[in-house]
């Protein structure tokens, strides 16, 4: 493999992995306050992507404009599922919660399909589509995009839980969410709060990615899936590990979809990042069972 | 053979069950729906696997469509492209789904609630890239046409007519296992399971190997409708088996209730009827109604839509009772 074919392979892993980590920073967030694990995470994403096609085509607003309202309205629908769906149902079991969230995963994913139709969209790039040249690779402008902004959330969201109160508050809630609810932090205003961020991080997600890959109303679960695996790498424990996770998958199904060998052809490409999935679950399931037993 | 029912009036509803289901496909009765009633014998197998594995031992599978896939495509490729004899095909395909099973068994249970549900969604998904993408052997996404029949010393299955009454056969006889399994030492060790994993496992109950044994049997019965699906059909394609499959499983089995084992025929009945006769000109709608089904069901009644309707029976019997005594 040349340079440029390895640079090549690498950037097209970052991008596609910073996707992942945004998706996973939202499973992160929500896990690690309220113990739910959010099967819903994947259609925020295609919320957000879905959203700006419409505002900034069919609509035909202001790129900008769109991007914001989408990712706005894909926060929204966050935090409607949270106070509709997930606070009515009180002490409800792991498997009841599993079975609620799935059901706003395919509630959401079938209104997409009523309202867009199944055919996948394809919004206009950011700033043209003009390939620059890196080390012999050429690298799309919405690549950058797309890994530029995954920087940028992380950054803002690692700031916002050290230096704000509410941040603070969160992680605390994480950390003891008896202690914490001890010193005056209202767990329930806590949760909301995390699917707000949640859902917000994957609609901006969903509006970087889509004009990069096509989208379509049923890319949720596929995405969901992959977030998941990176948000399990990391552990389920901070922000910054979930986005390593997320980098770490994008780059090995790069670089499996690159060698080309025997089963790892591109129609595969999935099956990469579930096989991962299988590993990472089976080899940390020791100590994920004694945290599902603590949490 | 039968564990003993809780009173004559069990005995009763299960004698007008049957002689119902007896009458449905003739034409007089309820034909033009023998279809329908096909898919719901076939789907209410896999709901009571399901209902078994999550209800009785409380452990999620968001990818039964998994095992369902393998049992069709097995025995498609075994009796099409490998002229087996489509019953042997379906045996086959039954050893083979539930050896697949008890082997990913093992390593799968070491994970509980959220982890084991994503291993699961996983899995589904794995086979579902897999029927789609190894068309060498499945046909890839346009799947397989021309299976052959089940036939019984000539007498060919080959109207839904007679399907009917072979697919009801089976699944009559799933739920008449299922019951007494519920009903014995291993159905009492599974409730124990359920209520506390570190309880049962301190008077002495093999935690990992009974969740092994109600996967196992879940798959075969996946692989057995499976199968059956695919002789009725004659037809196989991978869109039968992907993500949405699996999930409405689950809302077969929430409808049902997941601990009750008869519920499964309430479960899939109503879902297939709501698919297939209600929703069919929506399109989309009928996810979109499953996602509400989902969420209320869980969030006012997580014991499922059948049992609280016989809770309410139960509740009116009695004051009923009362009032005449």
């Amino acid at each position: 493999m040349s340079t440029a074919q390895f640079v090549q392979y690498l950037v097209s892993g970052v991008t596609q992995g910073s996707v992942y980590a945004l998706v996973g920073l939202g499973f992160t967030m929500i896990y690690a306050v309220t113990r739910i694990i959010n099967f819903a995470q994947g259609e925020f994403v295609m919320l957000g992507g879905m959203l700006s096609f419409t505002l900034a085509v069919s609509v035909g607003l202001p790129l900008a404009a769109a991007l914001i309202i989408a990712v706005l309205i894909a926060t929204l629908v966050g935090a409607a599922m949270y106070l509709l769906a997930i606070r009515p149902a009180k002490n409800a079991s792991v498997v009841s919660l599993i079975i609620i969230t799935i059901g706003a995963a395919i509630f959401i994913r079938g209104l997409a399909g009523v309202l867009w139709g199944v055919n996948a969209v394809h919004p206009p790039y950011f700033t043209g589509n003009n390939s620059l040249s890196f080390l012999g690779a050429f690298i799309a402008p919405q690549a950058i995009w797309i890994i530029g902004t995954m920087v940028v959330v992380t950054i803002i969201l690692h700031l916002f839980l050290t230096y704000t109160m509410v941040g603070k508050a969160l992680k605390a809630c994480a950390i003891n969410p008896m202690a914490s609810s001890l010193v005056g932090i209202n767990a329930k205003t806590m949760a909301l709060i995390a699917f707000v961020l949640a859902a917000a991080v994957g609609g901006v997600g969903g509006v970087v990615m889509a004009p990069f890959a096509f989208t379509a109303y049923d890319v949720g679960v596929m995405l969901g899936l992959k977030g998941f695996v990176a948000a399990a790498i990391g552990g389920f424990k901070s922000p910054l590990a979930a986005v390593f996770g997320g980098l770490l998958l994008g780059i090995v199904e790069s670089f499996a979809v690159a060698a080309n060998w025997g089963p790892f052809t591109s129609s595969y490409k999935d099956v990469v990042a579930l096989v991962v999935l299988m590993l990472i679950l089976l080899v940390r399931s020791g100590k994920l069972a004694e945290e599902e037993r603590a949490g | 053979m039968l564990a003993r029912l809780t009173s004559k009036w069990s005995y009763l509803a299960i004698a007008v069950l049957f002689a119902l289901l007896m009458l449905v496909p003739f034409n007089w009765f309820l034909g033009h729906y023998t279809t329908l009633a096909i898919f719901i014998g076939i789907y209410t197998i896999v709901t009571v696997g399901l209902c078994l594995l999550m209800g009785y031992t409380g452990q999620v599978s968001l990818g039964q469509a998994a095992f369902f896939g393998m049992g069709a495509y097995i025995s498609a490729i075994l009796s099409k492209t490998y002229g087996v004899n489509p019953w042997l095909a379906m045996l086959i395909a039954a050893v083979m789904t539930g050896a697949f099973a008890y082997i990913i068994g093992y390593p799968i249970f070491r994970l509980r609630g959220n982890y084991l549900a994503m291993a699961t969604l996983g899995l589904g998904l794995i086979m579902w890239v897999l029927f789609r993408e190894l068309g060498r052997f499945t046909g890839g996404p346009d799947g397989m046409t021309g299976i052959p029949s089940l036939s019984i010393a000539g007498f060919v299955f080959n109207t839904p007519f007679r399907r009917y009454f072979l697919v009801w056969f089976f699944c009559l006889a799933v739920l008449l296992i299922s019951q007494n399994i519920v009903r014995s030492r291993t159905g009492r060790a599974l409730r124990a399971i359920h209520g506390s994993e570190a309880a049962s496992e301190s008077i002495g109950i093999n935690v990992d190997q009974f969740k092994v044994k109600i996967l196992v049997l879940s798959a075969v019965y996946a692989s057995i409708a499976g199968s059956l699906l695919v002789y009725h059909l004659r037809f196989v394609s991978p869109q039968l088996f992907d993500f949405l499959a699996s999930v409405r499983l689950v809302v077969m089995a929430v409808i049902g209730g997941l601990a009750s084992v008869w519920g499964a025929i309430f479960g899939a009945g109503a879902t297939r009827i709501l698919s297939d006769e209600l929703l069919l000109r929506f399109g989309q709608w009928d996810i979109v109604v499953y996602g509400l089904i989902l969420m209320l069901v869980m969030i006012f009644m997580p014991e499922g839509l059948f049992v609280r309707l016989k809770e309410l029976y139960e509740r009116l019997r009695l004051r009923y009772k009362r009032r005449e005594a």
